[in-house]
């Protein structure tokens, strides 16, 4: 058999030999498809915007609505975020050390580090 | 009760309508509420993988399982309220064309997306304000049906509201394509807004909303999108009617023989 | 993508070295730590995941179509709202998934068209016809079956876009393949016409959806490398043996013979044994000698070449009202 088949992805076996892998986005001429958004739901009253996924829209009121349509099918949500994802900044992975690396000897910063007497209460 | 009045429509309801007379004609107005919704579900569900994009799919599935939400309910009442042993699945895949009592306007066929957007406008604008009037009725099923349908149709009528703005404000294809769907299915609105002596009885009794009524609003409506998008008011003075007693448009045929073929090749099985 | 933060100021402090990168990144991996979009990650890896991803994006939304050739035809209104309930799921799992294979630096629209043009391929089982109402109950039985199988242990790839929308697809899964039994069980208890379409469409479908578990480990060499990585966890031979194990007594409870007549306990491995899966017909759809594949293919393409003008217009819209529009992301 001359091409490998594997059982890749949730519906079986695919060609995993001669299949395009894409090309970088950044080094694409121009974009073809509606920009991409990001989706933040609010799962109820009470908690924080959680990320959930993305979809394409072509403005923020359709962004809006496909994002009620495809993450909110089953009561998922009772509020919704879309965010164009290129308004976004994010820390640099490389920069991870630095950025995040200091606080990791801080341990004051947390109760457990204190010692409190026995039998010492609300504190 | 006040006196009984005499109600026409394509079936014999030749009684006064006292209690069988009201029963019978509500049965027809559940049809005619229940068969609109039956039937553009059944449209728009054939859309499922034919969308522009992968997003609005799932969009018109929405629209689609929310009709198909309200249809069921309302032939079920109707079935009961009849008392022949009907259940909503009799009703929907047993009855003969000349049986089924929605608008033509639904049963026009999805020539391009923006005909599927032109029929959802003009329907949703009629259908909200109708429901939002239901949600009083004096038959708990049917104000249940519309307590719930009107936050249903309410994004019905943004997304269509929301696509039209978008299409006749697009490209000049896209406006041309819109406008064309327009003028397409203008003619067929105005059955949406016919009454007739069973509808006006049943409004005295206060389980219908004479759609009528609803025809202002469903102006103002229409107009302010198609203004605000750039396209005009078709100003077609065919008037196609007929469904509401039964008749439909030629495609109306091929629709139910796709829908009901399987159910009626096997009589008594169950699914 | 959401961009880098613009100030260089403190990447020139601490520059790793790709050598230390690529230890890191092996160091998660090995610690069942999830690799995220913007971490460094080696080169095949990277494409070894967008293929897979993009090709299970594209499985669902050519999955949508044989089982979407019955809406129209439900025998009964809850089968139809049901059906029409779960073919949504199915544009909404690839919506999750080209989503996920989007944060590895490739566009959906690229995506596309590479479905379109027959250099990403999709799930071959696709390829055969529904020609009854039977097909859509086995399909939810065997084929998502097989699929939950599949797809329940990528809810722990090490890639973690891939594994949250995974985590996703599978709880909204769980009632695909219980409707599809069900259909096949009211089928089979139902007039004998019905259960004769129920026994016709197993027979049809249980071969290839054994076949969905991808050739025998020992043809499949290469897998080692995605084991290693955490994208797969367990073999193709292991998970065909665990859909059987677990297909055969559902069947019985179904009153619906495999179509196998090698099939039978083996109480020493605690195994079903099952008898030799023809490749042949495999290979046969795969090159695209299927029933369906030239179907699926310009079906899809119709639809999204039927949209352009829609998504053009949506586009010019967009632009015309750009300053309301970023008013309102503002607000």
């Amino acid at each position: 058999m001359s091409a490998e088949v594997r059982a890749e992805g949730g519906h079986g076996a695919v060609p995993v030999e001669g299949v395009a892998t894409g090309t970088p986005t950044p080094t694409r001429a121009s974009r073809r498809d509606w920009p991409l958004w990001e989706v933040f739901v609010r799962g109820r009253r009470g908690l924080a915007h959680t990320h959930v996924g993305s979809l394409h829209a072509p403005d923020a009121t359709m962004a809006l609505r496909n994002a009620r349509d495809v993450y909110t099918r089953r009561q998922e949500g009772v509020s919704l975020w879309v965010v164009p994802a290129a308004a976004i900044t994010a820390s640099s992975p490389d920069e991870r050390d630095p950025f995040f690396a200091p606080a990791a000897d801080k341990a004051y910063r947390h109760p457990t580090f204190y010692e409190v007497p026995e039998g010492v209460q609300h504190l | 009760m006040s006196a009984p009045a005499r109600v026409e429509s394509s079936a014999p309801v030749d009684q006064p309508a006292t209690g069988a007379g009201t029963t019978a004609a509500t049965v027809q107005y559940l049809l005619r509420l229940g068969d609109d919704a039956l039937v553009l579900a059944q449209r728009l569900g054939a859309q499922l993988t034919r969308a522009p994009q992968l997003e609005e799919d799932v969009a018109l599935a929405n629209i689609a399982l929310d009709l198909l939400g309200q249809a069921r309910p309302l032939l079920a009442r109707a079935g009961e309220l009849e008392g022949r042993g009907r259940d909503e699945d009799a009703l929907a895949f047993l009855r003969e064309e000349r049986d089924f009592l929605n608008c033509q306007l639904v049963e026009q066929p999805d020539v391009d997306f923006a005909g599927t957007i032109a029929r959802q406008l003009l329907f949703s604008c009629y259908q909200l304000p109708l429901l939002q009037a239901l949600t009083t009725s004096a038959d708990e099923v049917l104000a249940g049906v519309a307590g719930k349908g009107v936050k249903e149709v309410a994004y019905h009528r943004d997304h269509a509201v929301q696509w039209t703005l978008r299409l006749g404000d697009g490209t000049e294809e896209s406006s041309r394509r819109m406008q064309a769907a327009l003028d397409r299915l203008w003619p067929f609105a105005a059955e949406l807004f016919e009454s007739d002596d069973l509808v006006r009885s049943l409004a005295v009794r206060g389980v219908a909303v004479d759609p009528a009524s609803v025809r202002p609003r469903w102006d103002a409506d229409v107009d302010a999108v198609l203004a605000e998008a750039g396209l005009a008011r078709p100003s077609s003075v065919r008037v196609a009617t007929g469904g509401r007693r039964g008749l439909h448009t030629e495609c109306f045929g091929y629709l139910l023989a796709e829908m009901q073929h399987l159910a009626r090749s096997h009589p008594g099985a169950t699914w | 993508m959401p961009v880098t933060d613009p100030s260089p100021a403190l990447q020139a402090a601490v520059e790793p070295d790709e050598a230390a990168l690529a230890e890191r990144f092996e160091r998660t991996v090995a610690a069942e730590e999830r690799i995220e979009p913007r971490d460094w990650m080696p080169e095949a890896y990277r494409k070894t995941l967008i293929r897979q991803i993009a090709q299970h994006a594209h499985s669902e939304i050519i999955g949508m179509q044989p089982e979407g050739n019955w809406i129209t035809r439900a025998p009964s209104l809850r089968r139809k709202a049901i059906l029409l309930a779960k073919v949504q799921d199915e544009a909404g799992h690839g919506l999750y998934l080209y989503s996920a294979a989007e944060t590895l630096g490739v566009d959906r629209a690229e995506l596309l068209d590479l479905l379109h043009a027959g250099r990403q391929k999709y799930s071959s089982i696709f390829n055969y016809p529904t020609p009854t109402w039977a097909d859509v109950g086995a399909i939810g039985w065997l084929v998502d079956g097989a699929a939950i199988v599949n797809q329940v242990p990528i809810t722990r790839c090490s890639y973690g876009p891939y594994a949250r929308a995974m985590v996703r697809i599978c709880k909204e899964e769980s009632f695909h393949q219980r409707q599809g039994f069900e259909i096949l069980h009211h089928l089979s208890s139902g007039t004998p016409e019905q259960h004769a379409m129920a026994q016709d469409a197993v027979d049809r479908w249980w071969w290839p959806s054994l076949m969905m578990f991808g050739p025998p480990d020992d043809a499949s060499p290469n897998s080692a490398r995605s084991m290693a990585w955490k994208i797969k966890r367990f073999s193709n031979d292991e998970l065909r043996q665990r859909f059987v194990d677990m297909a055969v007594p559902q069947a019985e409870a179904l009153g619906l013979t495999l179509p196998d007549p090698e099939l039978r306990w083996d109480a020493e491995s605690g195994h079903y044994r099952f008898g030799a899966i023809d490749w042949t017909e495999f290979h046969e759809v795969l090159r695209g000698n299927g029933p369906c594949n030239a179907l699926r293919v310009e079906h899809r393409v119709r639809a999204h070449e039927e949209g352009a003008w829609v998504r053009e217009a949506a586009d010019a819209y967009a632009a015309k009202h750009a300053a309301r529009a970023g008013a309102e992301v503002a607000a």
